[in-house]
């Protein structure tokens, strides 16, 4: 965690992609088109902080597309219902915090892997908003829902003012607080972090239930954007999320990822599909880009600890010995 | 005179630019044994790895039976008759003990029909050859660590290994598990085998080895015939310099009982009736076999696996400790077993590692300072003396020994009051155990009690004040510095 590697080289090809565009299709720089697409990536930057952490802790929660979507509808009921849209929002983020809270202590407490608990919550919750709500949107929002009652140029700055202190603030605190040491000593060594007095069920409980928070906090953001909420949103969320922080170099294993790298995952993931569309190439390349980028990175990150292990080994003959 | 059955010859290894070993000449002989020793980092691991094909070598050659290998690799090695085991035996957990001896004889398609009774029946044959009474059909996960290695040795007779190397063969047993492993080596000696013995237990090595060679820093020192040395000239050689091979024990000024059980139970752990005191000042050694629960009597006083029955008294106030968070509050602090797994965290810096206990000694309103985290850790690192370029070093780039260190500095970080070492010089090259050694001396005189877990009977002796002998889950026995010695304590751990 001492280098920055990943998040310079990630960085690197926002810089080249900038400059391929600023070229063959300078277009692509027009405010709308810039705001349209920090828009749509908003909610997938908020849910990948919250992801960070998970992944950090060596887990994974697939659920949040179907969390995201319980949410949005959650906080448009609350809205028609009579709810003020910034409590309607709240009220998102209670729910998401309850549903993430529920995965967590799954995982946490009872101990069945995150990928199993989140599977099964990913299909439960997707199928019961379904079954609920019989596939219907939520229509006839009160106008005060829409943009929070913000006007529609100043929505998109107030946006970006919550993005920006969200990542500041979650990449300050993992830094400085206590628990954000206790976060990656959980994700690097579970067993380790327990043996120093760390409450580990602890921190993947409340590490869920934070993310599950934020993916209703994405979610309110999202449908307040819109009036209608469709009861599908977040479709493939997960994926996109997982993606992107991945991409940002988090270790799929845990122990390591910072916040900066999630957030330029999010910029590189989110500006190359419409940059395609711009460069004339179909979009139906598009999934096919990000999976290579996808692919790249975890190689990459395949070759690099495979280099660092046996620079350890050869520091110390033990482990060498118990690994071969 | 026949060839030798293995013969190095003037290897050389570099690993991006430092030289691992230098010209290194090795000989092993039909039916001995042959003892590896040197510090940690001395070249024994790199030299295995030659040997067994997992690396190539820059220079030199290597000859079995006067015939050179002109390209090993692990297939090839194999082939020669050479086989591992390593001080973690690398089974697979979830399967039998005899399809654990199958994987590495069977050859064959992957569809071929599986032989059941025939594997069976092998895997008993060569337990019963090595003297177990293993069953075949048991899972591995259930065996214990001397039967998971006998198991792994059986696979290597299996395999008509004539070339077998032990690392550290004995470093989690007891004296009477190595008293059998030492049944099985002769054994197999006397079967023609030639026998690569590596120990950081010198007086094993006059038992056991016909030869020794030492190497350090990736050379080799010396190969001398064991009835031709003694333990101090080894060290001397290990360690390029004169170490006391006496324990650097001081008396020292005890003070108010610092923890004190009565009685305490655990049922889970299997711990029943334990009681005894610590003084401040005072090591009391914790000696027994494995499995006589040594291990849980640490992790029940630390809180992992709280205890539930009868008192324990820090300070002479009763308390009850139910989280290592709560332990640490009391002042308890353990340095446990396996300091790999659970020692360190190998992704953090040295720095993080340092504070991970108590974070609020490096804190101000909840906040970490980071420049107070190093001044801390630059401490401990030149206290322990570390060897890292900087306290933000990751840990997982140290050296095993150093790694161990920062293990320690942790809980010297949190001022302890006790201090549980459970094995704390296990697997530590010579010098660094010396170090640690005077370091256990100093806290004494700090007023730390201490409670030591050790398997090394020299160790219990050398270090403790007094010496509680634990035999399923009790105590079998409390024995003051002066009655105790060696047969003692052994005939209370057997009972």
């Amino acid at each position: 965690m001492t280098t920055h590697r990943r998040e310079l080289s990630v960085a690197l090809a926002i810089v080249l992609l900038a400059i391929l565009l600023a070229f063959a299709a300078p277009g692509y720089f027009s405010g709308e088109n810039l705001t349209d697409l920090f828009l749509a990536n908003v909610p997938v930057l908020i849910v990948a902080l919250g992801m960070t952490l998970v992944i950090v802790i060596g887990q994974i929660d697939i659920s949040v597309g179907s969390i995201f979507a319980i949410c949005g509808v959650g906080a448009g009921l609350l809205a028609k219902a009579g709810v003020p849209a910034p409590l309607a929002g709240l009220g998102a983020c209670v729910v998401g915090a309850v549903l993430g809270a529920l995965n967590g202590s799954l995982v946490a407490y009872v101990r069945i892997p995150s990928i199993v608990v989140t599977l099964a919550s990913m299909v439960a919750l997707r199928d019961a908003l379904r079954w609920q709500t019989q596939g219907a949107w939520v229509q006839d929002l009160p106008s005060g829902f829409q943009w929070f009652g913000l006007s529609q140029a100043s929505y998109p700055v107030m946006s970006l003012i919550v993005a920006v202190i969200l990542s500041a603030g979650m990449a300050w605190g993992l830094r400085n607080l206590a628990a954000g040491r206790a976060v990656y000593a959980t994700g690097s060594n579970e067993e380790g972090a327990r043996l120093a007095g760390i409450r580990t069920p602890m921190v993947t409980f409340s590490v869920f239930g934070f993310l599950g928070a934020l993916t209703g906090f994405a979610a309110a953001l999202n449908a307040v954007r819109f009036n209608q909420i469709p009861t599908n949103a977040g479709l493939g969320l997960e994926m996109k999320v997982i993606a992107a922080v991945v991409v940002g170099g988090a270790a799929i294993t845990g122990g390591r990822g910072t916040i900066a790298g999630t957030v330029l995952g999010v910029i590189l993931l989110g500006a190359i599909g419409p940059a395609l569309t711009f460069l004339g190439i179909s979009a139906y390349w598009e999934r096919a880009v990000q999976g290579g980028i996808i692919l790249a990175a975890i190689v990459i990150d395949a070759v690099g600890t495979r280099a660092n292990k046996f620079r350890r080994d050869e520091h110390g003959s033990n482990l060498a010995a118990s690994r071969a | 005179m026949p060839a030798p059955l293995l013969e190095v010859k003037s290897i050389s290894k570099s690993f991006a630019g430092v030289r691992a070993l230098k010209n290194v000449s090795f000989e092993l002989l039909e039916g001995e044994v042959h003892a590896l020793i040197g510090e940690n980092g001395a070249g024994k691991s790199t030299l295995i790895k030659v040997i067994t094909g997992a690396i190539q070598p820059d220079l030199g050659t290597i000859e079995i039976r006067g015939r050179p290998v002109p390209h090993n690799d692990p297939g090839v090695s194999r082939l020669l008759g050479i086989a591992a085991i390593y001080q973690q035996p690398s089974l697979f957990p979830h399967l039998t003990v005899a399809e654990n001896i199958a994987l590495a004889l069977e050859s064959g398609g992957a569809w071929r029909k599986v032989k059941w009774k025939e594997r069976n029946r092998r895997a008993r044959e060569l337990i019963e050859r090595v003297g177990g009474s293993i069953h075949p059909e048991q899972l591995v996960a259930t065996l214990s660590m001397p039967e998971q290695q006998i198991v792994e040795i059986t696979k290597a007779i299996g395999a008509d290994a004539k070339i077998l190397i032990m690392d550290e063969p004995t470093a989690s047993l007891t004296d009477r598990e190595v008293d059998r492993l030492f049944k099985i080596i002769a054994l197999l000696r006397g079967h023609g085998a030639g026998i690569i013995y590596i120990s950081h237990r010198l007086e094993e090595i006059s038992t056991i080895a016909d030869r020794v060679t030492v190497l350090r820093d990736g050379e080799v020192v010396g190969t001398l015939r064991t009835d031709e040395v003694d333990k101090a000239s080894l060290i001397g050689m290990m360690v390029g310099r004169e170490i006391s091979a006496v324990f650097p024990k001081r008396e020292v000024a005890l003070g108010e009982t610092a923890i004190e059980l009565r009685e305490v139970g655990n049922r889970g752990a299997g711990l029943r009736d334990i009681s005894f005191g610590v003084r401040s000042g005072e090591i009391l050694g914790v000696a027994g076999l494995v499995g006589s629960g040594r291990t849980e009597l640490a992790e029940t006083l630390f809180g992992l696996t709280p205890g539930d029955s009868g008192d324990i008294l820090v300070s002479g106030v009763p308390v009850r400790i139910t989280s290592p968070a709560q332990a640490i509050e009391l002042g308890i602090g353990y340095v446990p077993e396996d300091r790999r797994q659970h020692g360190v965290v190998l992704e953090l810096p040295i720095a993080a590692n340092t504070s991970l206990a108590n974070l609020k000694i490096v804190s101000r309103h909840g906040l970490i300072d980071h420049d107070k985290e190093g001044r801390l850790a630059l401490r401990y690192l030149q206290q322990l003396r570390i060897k890292a370029p900087s306290v933000y070093t990751e840990t997982g780039a140290l050296s095993g020994g150093n790694q161990q260190k920062v293990a320690l500095a942790r809980w010297l970080a949190i001022d302890p009051k006790i201090l549980i070492l459970d094995e704390p010089t296990q697997g530590v090259d010579v010098g660094s155990k010396s170090e640690i050694h005077s370091l256990m001396m100093d806290l004494a005189e700090r007023g730390l009690a201490i409670i030591m877990i050790s398997s090394e009977l020299p160790e219990i002796l050398g270090m403790s004040d007094r010496i509680a002998v634990m035999h399923q889950g009790k105590i079998a026995g409390v024995l003051s510095r002066q009655q105790a010695t060696q047969q003692k304590i052994l005939s209370l751990a057997v009972n």
